[in-house]
This record gives C-alpha cells, sequence and structure tokens, in this order.
C-alpha cells in the first residue's frame, strides 16, 4: 500500500510570535520551525500502515529551503522518498487552493492509495488543503479521522464528529484522509534511521516542472493585517513570589469573585 | 451577476444545528450592510419543522433541498447537491458555520465551484461594498483581517460562539419556503457510513461541576499530574484536561474539555500550563471565573482569564495547594 503524506513546516509550537514590520504575517526573525502536529501524526499512522501491510510512503511539503529539515526528519522516522516543491513562486502562492493546485500537480504521476493530510495546520489552520487536493485528483475523502483500517480495495475509518460522537466511514482506495492529533503515538528517530535518511531521494520540483505559474497560483484571499486579539476581558495579573501569589488569589477568589 | 447572501443551514435527524441561528446573526448583520437579500438553505429529508423554525427569522425566503440521497450526510452527497444550489442561486456570499460536518465537504464544494472559502472566521467588517473576514491564525494567538480578492460567489464559515444564536433577529411575519429542484439522480455516493456512536459512556459528568481545576500540555510528564490532582482534591474540584493530556492517556478521555470533550460552566476554573487553544477555549469560556497559570504571558488562555499569574506552575501550583489548604483550615 503506497501512501502519500502532505507535510507543512510551520513555527515552533512555544515560539514568541510578533506580528511582522508589514503588519501582514509574523515577525519571522529568530523562529525556529517544525512539522505541524497532525502531519507528524498523519506521517506516524502512514509509517504504521505501511509497515502492517509494506509498500512506500512518499513525502510532500511545499516551501522554502527551511522546510528540508522536517523533510528529512520524516525520512529519518521511516518515510522512504520524499517531494519538495520549491520554488520562490510559491511564497506568494498562500492560500489553501494554491497550495492544494501545487501540491495536486505535483502528484499527478504518483500512484498511491491513500493520501494523508493533518486536519488542519498550526499556523494557516485553513483545514481545506486536503480535501481541495482530493477535489482536484477526484478522490474521496474523509475528515478528522481517528482509526484506519484497509481491507480490500477499500478504508474503513472512524471519523470524530462533534461532542463525543464518533462514525466508521468505508471509501474505496485511492483515499484522502484528514488525520486528527493524538490519533497514534509519535515515534522518534532513531541514530540509524537519520543515518538511512541520508541516501533517500528528496525531488526538488520547481513550478515550472509541475506546469505551474505565478498568475496561476495567485492566491484569491489574502491576509490585509495581522495584529494581537483585543482582550474579550479585563485578567487581573497577580504578581510576586508564588506563595504571596498564590496568598492574593486565593484571597480574591474568595472575597472578590466569591466562588470558594 | 452574483447577488445576495445564502445561509447553509446545518440539520441532523430533523434537529437544527444551533450554530446556524450563530452564522445566521453574521448573515444578516451582513446583509444589513451590504443591502444584499439574505435567504437560507436546508439540506435533507424531512426537513419541514427546520425549514419552518428557519423561517420565523428575519430573511427573504428559506430553500429546501430535499433528496433520498441527503437523507443521511455524506459528503459526496452534500457537494453534489449545494453545488447545484450555488450555482442555480448565484449568491455574492454563502456562509456557512464552522461544524465538523461543514469542515468535511465545503472546501470540496469551493473547490468544485473553482471559488474561495474563507473558514474559521470569528468576525467581519465592511469596507464600501465589501467584507473584509476576520480570522485567527496560529491557533488564535494572532488576528487578522482578510481580503478576498477572487470572484464570488464568496464562501465563509464562521467558529462557534462568535456570534449568540439568541441575537439571530426574527421576522413579523414568516418568509416563504420554497423547494429547490435538484438532480441527484447522476450522483454517485462513494462512502458508506456506519451508524454514529459515543465511545463508552460518558463515566465523568463535568457539565455540573461547580469547580474544576484543568491541566495542559504545560505540565510535561505524566508524574507532574499528581500536583495540579492534589490542588484539585484540596480546593473539592473535578480535575479535567485539555485534548493533548488525554491523547497521551496522563487522563482518561472523560476528562477532556473543549470541541472534541464536555463544555463546561463552573463557578471557577483553574488553567494549569493550558494555553488556551480555540478547541480547548469553546468548552470552557463561560465559566464565570477563569484563572490561568501559564509561563508564557502571550499564552490565548490569558485573553479570557479574570485573574492570572504569569510563572512556574512547578512553584505556584503547590503553593496555591498549601495557601488553600491554610485558608480550610481556618474555615
Amino acid at each position: 500500500m503506497n501512501i502519500v503524506v502532505c507535510l507543512k513546516q510551520v513555527p515552533k509550537k512555544d515560539s514568541i510570535l510578533r506580528i511582522g514590520p508589514d503588519q501582514k504575517w509574523i515577525d519571522e526573525r529568530d523562529i525556529s520551525y517544525e512539522m505541524s502536529e497532525a502531519d507528524a501524526y498523519a506521517l506516524e499512522e502512514a509509517l504504521r500502515q505501511k509497515e502492517k501491510h509494506g509498500g512506500e510512503v512518499i513525502v510532500i511539503s511545499v516551501g522554502p529551503e527551511r522546510v528540508r529539515q522536517s523533510i528529512k526528519e520524516a525520512l529519518a522516522k521511516g518515510a522512504d522518498r520524499a517531494i519538495h516543491l520549491h520554488d520562490p513562486i510559491f511564497d506568494t502562492a498562500t492560500d489553501a487552493a494554491a497550495i492544494a493546485r501545487s501540491i495536486a500537480a505535483a502528484l499527478k504521476d504518483e500512484k498511491c492509495d491513500l493520501i494523508m493530510t493533518g486536519l488542519q495546520s498550526d499556523d494557516y489552520g485553513f483545514a481545506q488543503v486536503g480535501l481541495i487536493l482530493a477535489e482536484h485528483l477526484g478522490l474521496p475523502s474523509a475528515t478528522i479521522v481517528m482509526e484506519v483500517q484497509p481491507e480490500e480495495g477499500t478504508v474503513r475509518v472512524k471519523r470524530e464528529l462533534e461532542s463525543g460522537w464518533f462514525q466508521w466511514v468505508r471509501l474505496p482506495m485511492p483515499a484522502l484522509l484528514t488525520i486528527q492529533s493524538g490519533i497514534n503515538q509519535l515515534r522518534y528517530a532513531t541514530l540509524k534511521g537519520i543515518m538511512a535518511a541520508k541516501k533517500k531521494e528528496i525531488r526538488e520540483v520547481k513550478a515550472a516542472d509541475a506546469g505551474l505559474t505565478a498568475d496561476g497560483l495567485k492566491p484569491a484571499q489574502v491576509i490585509e493585517r495581522a495584529y494581537l486579539p483585543e482582550k474579550t476581558k479585563r485578567t487581573e495579573f497577580i504578581e510576586g513570589k508564588p506563595a504571596d501569589a498564590a496568598a492574593k488569589l486565593v484571597e480574591k477568589l474568595r472575597f472578590d469573585a466569591r466562588v470558594i | 451577476m452574483s447577488q445576495g447572501i445564502l445561509l447553509f443551514i446545518e440539520q441532523r435527524d430533523g434537529v437544527l444545528n444551533r450554530t446556524s441561528f450563530e452564522a445566521m446573526v453574521a448573515a444578516q448583520g451582513i446583509a444589513s450592510a451590504t443591502g444584499e437579500k439574505l435567504s437560507a438553505v436546508v439540506f435533507g429529508k424531512s426537513i419541514a419543522s427546520v425549514a419552518s423554525e428557519v423561517a420565523a427569522r428575519k430573511l427573504e425566503a428559506v430553500y429546501t433541498v430535499e433528496d433520498n440521497k441527503l437523507a443521511e450526510y455524506t459528503c459526496d452527497g452534500y457537494v453534489a447537491a449545494s453545488k447545484q444550489v450555488v450555482e442555480k442561486l448565484d449568491p455574492r456570499f454563502v456562509i456557512l458555520s464552522h461544524t465538523y460536518q461543514v469542515r468535511d465537504f465545503a472546501p470540496k464544494l469551493a473547490a468544485t465551484l473553482g471559488k474561495t472559502f474563507v473558514t474559521d472566521c470569528v468576525g467581519y467588517r465592511t469596507d464600501g461594498n465589501d467584507v473584509v473576514f476576520t480570522r485567527q491564525i496560529f491557533q488564535g494567538k494572532i488576528n487578522t483581517d482578510v481580503r478576498v480578492t477572487g470572484a464570488p460567489p464568496i464562501l465563509a464559515s464562521f467558529q462557534a460562539g462568535s456570534y449568540r444564536a439568541d441575537k439571530a433577529e426574527s421576522a413579523e411575519s414568516a418568509a416563504p419556503i420554497a423547494p429547490l429542484e435538484i438532480n441527484m439522480g447522476d450522483v454517485q455516493i462513494r462512502t458508506q457510513a456506519e451508524p454514529k456512536f459515543q465511545e463508552a459512556k460518558q463515566a465523568v459528568d463535568l457539565s455540573q461541576a461547580p469547580l474544576i481545576v484543568a491541566v495542559g500540555r504545560g505540565i510535561k510528564s505524566q508524574e507532574n499530574i499528581e500536583i495540579v490532582q492534589k490542588l484539585a482534591e484540596t480546593l473539592g474540584a473535578e480535575i479535567a484536561a485539555s485534548r493533548p493530556i488525554c491523547d497521551n492517556e496522563w487522563l482518561p478521555m472523560d476528562r477532556q474539555i473543549g470541541s472534541s470533550g464536555q463544555t463546561v460552566s463552573p463557578k471557577l476554573y483553574i488553567a494549569v500550563g493550558i494555553s488556551g487553544a480555540i478547541q480547548h477555549v469553546v468548552g470552557m469560556k463561560n465559566a464565570q471565573t477563569i484563572v490561568a497559570i501559564n509561563k508564557d504571558a502571550e499564552a490565548p488562555i490569558f485573553d479570557i482569564a479574570d485573574y492570572g499569574i504569569v510563572g512556574d506552575l512547578f512553584e505556584i501550583v503547590p503553593a496555591l495547594t498549601a495557601e488553600i489548604e491554610k485558608v480550610k483550615g481556618e474555615g
């Protein structure tokens, strides 16, 4: 069973985010990056399926040079090869439709049974790229998947619904699945894996190679302004050494808020 | 030329999803600001009562789309039906609530229409005749104003809780309900869904708990949960958690608060090492008093906290436990 995993690299979870000088994005200086969390779970799920059923795991990622770091991490964890969409043209292809079109073009000649993505990225959080990709490739899809059971020619998946409800859905393969964080336990790359990754193929695809142009990837929605959210409540910050802060807080909870 | 606003109403088994009325508040606001006429559409089978509930609100018309292939939700069925509806009515805006169901089909709808979809909005403003949408990035840490440069219809979904359902305006007389004919004959439903179910009956009902101490990723390891447990016990509170804690099985799933767990509104909610990702916040923002303890002063949890302590939870939590013990001893 061959599985393609779409990976996105995003600023690390604990990054202190500041608004950039153009006020349209974050200030990317001093930011370190990592694999978007839900994508890491999608990769792990693909590796587990490969270990059970054989086949190949191919990772694909769009982005600048730094993205290679996350691609290498995926290869070290056990992915077999990678496709890196690497071209300045992709830097401005910032909406979900443009990213999905780029990935669809690069996957045109790949034969796979499943495509997995995280349910949404930790940066933009569009929750769209996977589904638009599925539509371009003519694939059935299931979102927010918590369990994957491949069967003969079909895949049975457990979808998470709202408020603690679930549903099993069967799809013909090939199919696209968006994976929920926490579906499995993530592995770490081993030293052996890291060494093996050095020999694995990372195919670099330029926009022109995939028949893509800057005009064709023009986003249909753009961030006009980025800013810190206004607080909806006035937070009273309590300062001091831990014991003093604790005493002050308890007093406020008892006599101001009167909740304890 | 694309005209008007079309609001998608979500229903399951003939029961209206309340978030549709939240999205209606946004849709009614956009309608009055732009002068566009608002109508709504309901998909399904046996949806007359949902349609009349919607028709009592302030809008021009309610369209119903009924077909056996829409009796149960499927992505293929909904994409095919809604594509025909949008092409037929050609609205300027399609407004949806950002539910799991919308997340499952609406991006495909946008793709097949070749239109853009602004997902998970928390607000909007008008700029002349344009609508600029507000959506959050980096899990609620940063807001953005998003301008659509693509051609209409423009799709936009609103996050649960962005508007209050009870603010949806009613009308003096009911709006007309009109069935829309679509052709589902050739539509192939590729997925087969089994009945939905809940995981082992929820053992703990946190919705009635007056005091909750919740723990998040900041606790770092399972052994450390003990200090939070101690605080909860001392306070006489229930312990709860954000999703990563339950995913790691450090606490059972039935302790999870948020969009995929329980929704609570206690008198007091103490969030320990919880950054406040929107998926968690939707489950607890209606708590009467919220205390946040977090090392990151920029964490979004402080946006909704009444009291905040910025610092090392491994020092603050034991100090708080000791203080509560002391006060109880005086009691």
